[in-house]
């Protein structure tokens, strides 16, 4: 024997010992082996040793040598090759080389060899031991929500509370800012948003699902009457049957229509962690069976995608800017914040918690000398916190206010001539157009207060006091370009004008930037951990930002989704339903990339025939659902499965449903708000980086799973469980995330598990990131930490920004090269197609916001009997079922009738929801508002055709892209009749029954009058 | 003797709820046997965050008052219970004994504060009990204290000659005072949830343009006699604030831009008198 061949013996020995040793060990491993009785091995196959390994009714036994009877057999090309992988610590790029290479190979039944692949690895984890013992007998253990970091405190199996982390003295230590005199230092605690202190009760929550079920007129092998979906009831089935049904569908259906039969589609969140995330395993699954991708539209960048892109580039960054040391500028030297359609206090920025608020209560110190004033219809929370002046234009309409700024400024000189003259492109066809050169309308206050209702006389205040200090622009919750009013049908105009102002204002200068203290803190740049859309396991190159760092710092099998075929999501409905649609692409790799239009179906495939989704959000979060509910009884979709932790929404609309569980009950591991991606160094809405190991602090509830487990096992029935999950398990994934990042040279992972959490230290003060666009005001190259744009798009590198000329341009070239007449190459006031100007404004007198919730995270912590639901500003109690809350003015309400807490029907056309009526001086006449993102989908009848008492208020909007040629969300506004609810639970939705292929039913309940007058 | 008091500043709240999110977390299927049994999961708010809206489009402003126990000194609750369920300990927090108390519904209308909540499933009287299984555990916060983001909510532990003194010195007020309760919960700034204002924005016309006038004088008058000044900014805005509620006649006084007027308001809630055009 050689060398190799006897250290590969020896290795292997000693690995037999291992399994046995833990099996002797620990429970939880003998539970393991006695799982399966099989006989498995290793083997060299050029000098044909190895030793088996003999699995039998809980018993292990091993032996020197190669059996023809083994049911799995791991070969390495040789003995040394055996000897290198198996040695540890593995060495995972070995590992991957090998297997590309065909030197490692698997031979067997592709289960049975992957449970064979991780119960070895688990030999080498179970026993680890994770969180800390405390003095009362419980134990510490850490996880993240998508509000922020908590310790969860267990005890008996149970999770006893959750609170937020205050910071131990050796923790990573804290930034102090120096401003006018003020030393600023946050304190040494994390903070939670209200949906990550909700959490234990969305654990605890009675509509977990807690086995996989199968709804009762379901027959995969006989009748399945699609057109029951969300009417019928559900059974419990066993896991293997729920498997066996999705798994002979997946190969049924590709057998019998090729592909693209298959769509998955996910929400925009997940519960948190890398591991677990969707752009992880669910990206890393679906690419693995293929399948039609149900592309997104960029939706919370909507207007700085399709618009701003055009006048400063920052594809990269969905068209919102760049975020780096505006914290401490604003706080030296800048005099005003305008916040423009911008409530960080409700938002959260994406993921932040109360991180913000922290800084932005430094505002109310008199010696920063800081004054903030708000445009936003709605008196929001910011507002509410940091006092000022409330400026309240008609909901779509600010762009005009917007321009009428531009245009005192022009006609008073109050703006950076100089500036404009050296950094930006194109000013003279804007101005032309703002004085009325250009069409004979000057774009004077009094000519926006026609549109806004905002006084002309308080925007000339405002325009001369912006013109003569130096500002922070402060547009959408990010404060640099994310959220707010673009979102809705104007939100391209009002990205684009927003970085106009900024344009004239010289962008850059000290105290002149974009931010309201969301992004931008001085926190460690350059201390490497992931972000979520770094795509964790995905292996997924293409749609994740894997390639940016993570592909070359964790090694993993790439995966690949053969399917060219793309759904436009906001047509999802159509395509589905009707077979057809368009859409055009959210890629963030240049300006260009979003005039590539796609078509649905793609030539060559087959129309989408089942649809594995992800949770049940889209009733609530999307627009004009009622457009979904028709979806989903289409004949079109012959097989629905989702994959949900609770029961609402949509899940109600499957055919078959899996449970999974939360990830506090599975093993994880990320950093708060730590995005990546689009959201490139997103921890710089934090106080302290924080990253955690989400420990699984109980056990599953009921039958629940990790979404991770459910794809193995149906990989396993499609021979793909070793591609999908590289025969390891999610404590072993999490481990190769640790290794990619930072962490390792500061905490030992064994360590990490049981402290739970490590803060990386601040930035030393010389070494912080410079200020966004200083570079650019200085004339210099480009020197903040983000490598956006792509080296092809400047004209010399790091120099300019990515638009063809290099500077803002207020005539945007790109523009000039797409000709779009809803998107000229300056920006232009169009008013709303849904708003005061419709034809049916006389019906639908109101305009309805549906913004982001306060207390909720989108569908997350709304229903499921949540704590959220005793609050009344979120749910109201009325008659025994929680409402959602709609706001409307109070003078709005007095003429109809309504006082606080009356249940009133809010309608138009595409449906109507009940809701909780709040009488409020935050809104101005002809404007209500109610949050969107309900979690709850109740209709009171047949689904389409009742009124919903859940609160999905998005039944209500629009779904009409903003401009014809984008793929853009319009929907955060519309217009609505509200009145006090007389008990009548039929309401038809025209939406749907227009997509009613049954013409009688829509005649028939229109002579029955359950059509609102027209 | 040192005792717990509690601390909230009524201009630092913003409605975040985390104060009574945490209290949720802390007692909802948690039982702290001699302190409290469970909380319903839904109905009751033992931290519940009082709201006042003050003012009319768009001369507003918000308040957010958390309200809790104020483990009263002279507690209406325990003059009311005539079965020893609810004791004060020598650190000034009230218990309400979840064993004495079972079935004693009496004791929610004893409190003028509206905090005892009836817990129907266990037929109990219940209140927030300072979070003392913590505090008795070592814990130097409350939950909600920990929880607070803008740290507008604190309990501090110290001799009643010193909390009297800061209540003096900083201003501190508390809830119905008139009630003779002697809580131990105090607020500072809560002018901003008690009381009102008049306020309003001052125009002029000049060559057909209206423009906001900034630095007008403006005089509030009680009768006849000038109660408190103002300037206005330059959006013309200005704002008498901490007024009494239903406090009568006022006039309001402005002069600038070489004009004066008069404006004549019935103050019973806050009032924006809207645009006034010299």
């Amino acid at each position: 024997m050689n060398i190799a061949a006897l250290k590969l013996s020896l290795i292997l020995l000693g690995l037999s010992w291992l399994l046995k040793f833990q099996a002797w060990r620990h429970p939880e491993y003998r539970a393991r082996i006695k799982e399966k009785n099989l006989t498995a091995q290793f083997m060299a196959r050029d000098e044909e040793i190895g030793r088996w390994f003999t699995f039998r009714d809980g018993t292990i036994s091993s032996g020197f040598g190669v059996r023809k009877d083994a049911d799995v057999t791991v070969g390495f090309k040789n003995a040394a090759l055996g000897a290198d992988l198996l040695m540890p610590p593995i060495n995972w790029l070995d590992q991957i080389n090998a297997q590309k290479e065909f030197q490692l190979t698997v031979q067997g039944d592709d289960g049975l060899a992957n449970w064979f692949a991780q119960t070895v690895m688990m030999g080498q984890t179970v026993g680890l031991q994770m969180g800390t013992p405390m003095p009362d007998g419980s134990m510490r253990y850490c996880n993240m929500t998508n509000g922020g970091p908590v310790f969860v405190s267990v005890k008996d199996g149970k999770i006893v509370r959750m609170t937020p982390i205050d910071l131990a003295e050796d923790d990573g230590a804290s930034f102090t800012i120096e401003a006018r005199g003020l030393k600023l230092t946050p304190p040494r605690k994390t903070t939670l948003a209200p949906h990550g202190q909700n959490a234990k009760s969305i654990v605890y929550s009675p509509d977990r699902l807690l086995y996989p079920m199968k709804r009762v007129d379901f027959d995969p092998n006989g009748a399945r009457n699609p057109q029951n979906r969300g009417k019928s009831g559900y059974v419990r089935i066993s896991w293997d049957e729920a498997i066996t049904i999705v798994t002979d569908e997946i190969k049924r259906q590709k057998y019998t229509y090729g592909p693209g039969c298959i769509a998955v589609s996910h929400g925009s969140h997940h519960t948190w962690g890398n591991v677990g995330y969707y752009l992880s395993a669910l990206f890393r699954f679906s690419n693995a069976i293929g399948m039609t991708r149900v592309h997104h539209n960029p939706d919370s960048w909507e207007g700085w995608y399709w618009g701003a892109v055009h006048h400063w580039g920052h594809t990269l960054r969905v068209g919102q800017s760049e975020t780096y040391g505006t914290v401490e500028d604003c706080l030296q030297n800048c005099d005003m914040i305008v916040s423009w359609a911008a409530d960080p206090e409700t938002t959260s920025g994406s993921y932040g918690a109360q991180e913000g608020t922290i800084r932005r209560q430094w505002l109310k110190n008199p010696k920063l000398g800081i004054k903030v004033v708000h445009v936003d219809p709605y008196y929001n929370a910011t507002a509410q916190f940091l006092p000022g002046k409330w400026f309240a234009p008609k909901p779509t309409t600010s762009p005009a206010m917007a321009m009428a700024i531009a245009y005192v400024w022009i006609k008073e000189g109050l703006y950076d001539k100089e500036y404009v003259k050296t950094h930006t492109v194109g000013f003279d066809k804007w101005a032309a157009y703002l004085t009325g050169e250009e069409d004979g309308t000057p774009k004077t206050p009094e000519w926006q207060e026609k549109e806004t209702g905002v006084p002309a006389r308080d925007v000339r205040a405002l325009a001369r006091e912006w013109g003569t200090k130096r500002v922070y622009l402060a547009p959408g919750g990010w404060g640099n370009g994310h959220g707010g009013a673009c979102r809705n049908q104007t939100g391209i105009q009002w990205a684009r004008v927003m970085v106009c102002l900024s344009s004239m204002q010289g962008l850059g200068k000290p105290g002149c930037n974009m931010g309201n203290l969301q992004w931008g803190t001085p926190v460690d740049f350059n201390f490497y951990f992931p972000g979520y859309s770094e795509g964790g396991m995905s292996g997924d190159l293409e749609n994740t930002a894997m390639p940016v760092a993570l592909y070359q710092r964790m090694p993993q099998l790439p995966t690949m989704n053969s399917n060219g075929q793309l759904i436009p999501r906001i047509w999802m409905p159509e395509a589905i339903a009707d077979g057809k649609a368009e859409g055009y692409r959210w890629v963030g790799k240049s300006i260009e990339h979003q005039f590539g239009k796609f078509m649905y179906p793609a030539p060559g495939h087959s129309p989408v025939k089942m649809l594995y989704k992800y949770g049940g959000s889209i009733l609530g979060t999307m627009n004009n659902t009622n457009r979904h509910v028709r979806m989903y009884q289409s004949e079109n979709l012959e097989f629905v499965v989702n994959q949900s932790i609770w029961f609402e929404g949509e899940a109600k609309f499957a055919d078959v449903v899996l449970p999974a569980c939360t990830n506090f009950e599975r093993t994880d591991i990320s950093e708060w708000a730590g995005l990546g991606g689009y959201g490139h160094h997103g921890q710089q809405q934090l106080n302290h980086r924080v990253i955690i190991f989400q420990a699984p602090a109980i056990k599953p509830l009921g039958e629940s799973k990790s979404d991770y487990w459910i794809f193995n096992e149906i990989c396993k029935r499609l021979g793909l469980s070793n591609y999908f999950s590289e025969g390891i398990n999610e404590i072993d994934w999490v481990k190769r995330i640790y290794l990619s990042s930072d962490l390792k040279k500061v905490i030992s992972f064994k360590k990490l598990l049981k402290r739970g959490y490590y803060v990386v230290p601040a930035e030393k003060e010389k070494l912080r990131a410079p200020v966004s666009f200083r570079w650019f005001w200085e004339g210099r190259k480009k020197d903040v930490p983000e490598a956006q744009p792509l080296p092809s798009d400047y004209k010399e590198y790091l120099s300019g920004l990515q638009t063809q000329s290099g500077k803002l341009e207020f005539e945007c070239n790109s523009l000039k090269r797409f000709k779009d007449p809803e998107r000229p190459p300056i920006v232009k006031y169009e008013p709303s197609w849904e708003g005061p100007h419709s034809p049916e404004f006389g019906r639908y007198p109101l305009q309805l916001l549906t913004p982001h919730s306060k207390y909720s995270f989108h569908t997350q912590g709304d229903g499921k009997s949540s704590f959220l639901n005793n609050i009344a500003d979120h749910r109201v109690l009325v008659g025994g079922w929680y409402y959602w809350v709609l706001r409307l003015n109070a003078d709005d309400a007095a003429e109809r009738g309504i006082k606080r807490n009356d249940l009133v029907k809010v309608f138009n056309d595409r449906g109507a929801v009940i809701c909780a009526a709040l009488p409020t001086e935050r809104l101005t006449r002809g404007v209500c508002h109610g949050y969107e993102s309900s979690a709850v989908y109740a209709p009171m009848g047949e689904p389409g055709k009742s009124v919903d008492r859940g609160g999905c208020l998005n039944l209500l909007t629009p779904h009409k892209t903003q401009t014809k040629s984008t793929h853009s969300l319009a929907g955060a506004q519309s217009i609505v009749q509200v009145e006090l609810w007389d008990g009548r639970t039929e309401h038809m939705s025209e939406t749907f029954a227009a997509m009613e292929k049954d013409k009688d039913v829509k005649r028939t309940l229109q002579e029955a009058n359950l059509v609102p007058a027209k | 003797m040192k005792k717990w008091n509690m601390i909230i500043d009524v201009a630092e709240c913003t409605n975040c709820q985390l104060c009574t999110l945490s209290a949720m977390d802390e007692y909802v299927g948690n039982d702290w046997p001699g302190y409290s049994a469970p909380m319903p999961r839904h109905g009751h708010r033992w931290i519940d965050i009082k709201q006042k809206e003050r003012g009319q489009v768009p001369m507003i402003d918000i308040a957010y008052a958390p309200t809790m126990c104020n483990h009263c000194d002279d507690a209406p609750c325990m003059k009311a219970d005539k079965t020893g369920a609810i004791s004060k300990r020598d650190d000034g927090i009230v218990i309400i004994d979840p064993v004495k108390a079972k079935g004693h519904k009496e004791l929610v209308d004893a409190c003028p504060y509206g905090h005892i909540w009836w817990n129907d499933e266990l037929q109990l009287p219940q209140a927030w009990p300072f979070d003392a299984h913590l505090l008795d555990q070592g814990w130097q916060q409350t939950r909600g204290q920990q929880a607070c983001p803008t740290g507008a909510m604190r309990a501090i532990k110290v001799e009643d000659e010193d909390m009297a003194r800061m209540a003096r010195d900083e201003g501190l007020e508390v809830m119905k005072p008139e009630a003779g309760t002697k809580p131990r919960v105090y607020y500072r700034n809560l002018w901003r949830y008690s009381k009102c204002f008049i306020g309003g924005s001052v125009s002029a016309e000049a060559n057909g343009v209206v423009d906001c006038v900034e630095g007008a004088g403006v005089r509030l008058l009680k009768d006849g006699a000038a109660v408190a000044t103002a300037t206005t900014d330059n959006y013309g805005d200005f704002k008498f604030d901490r007024l009494d509620e239903d406090s009568g006649r006022y006039a309001v006084e402005i002069s600038g831009n070489g004009r004066k007027k008069t404006v004549e308001a019935n103050l019973g809630v806050s009032l924006s008198l809207g645009e006034i055009r010299l």
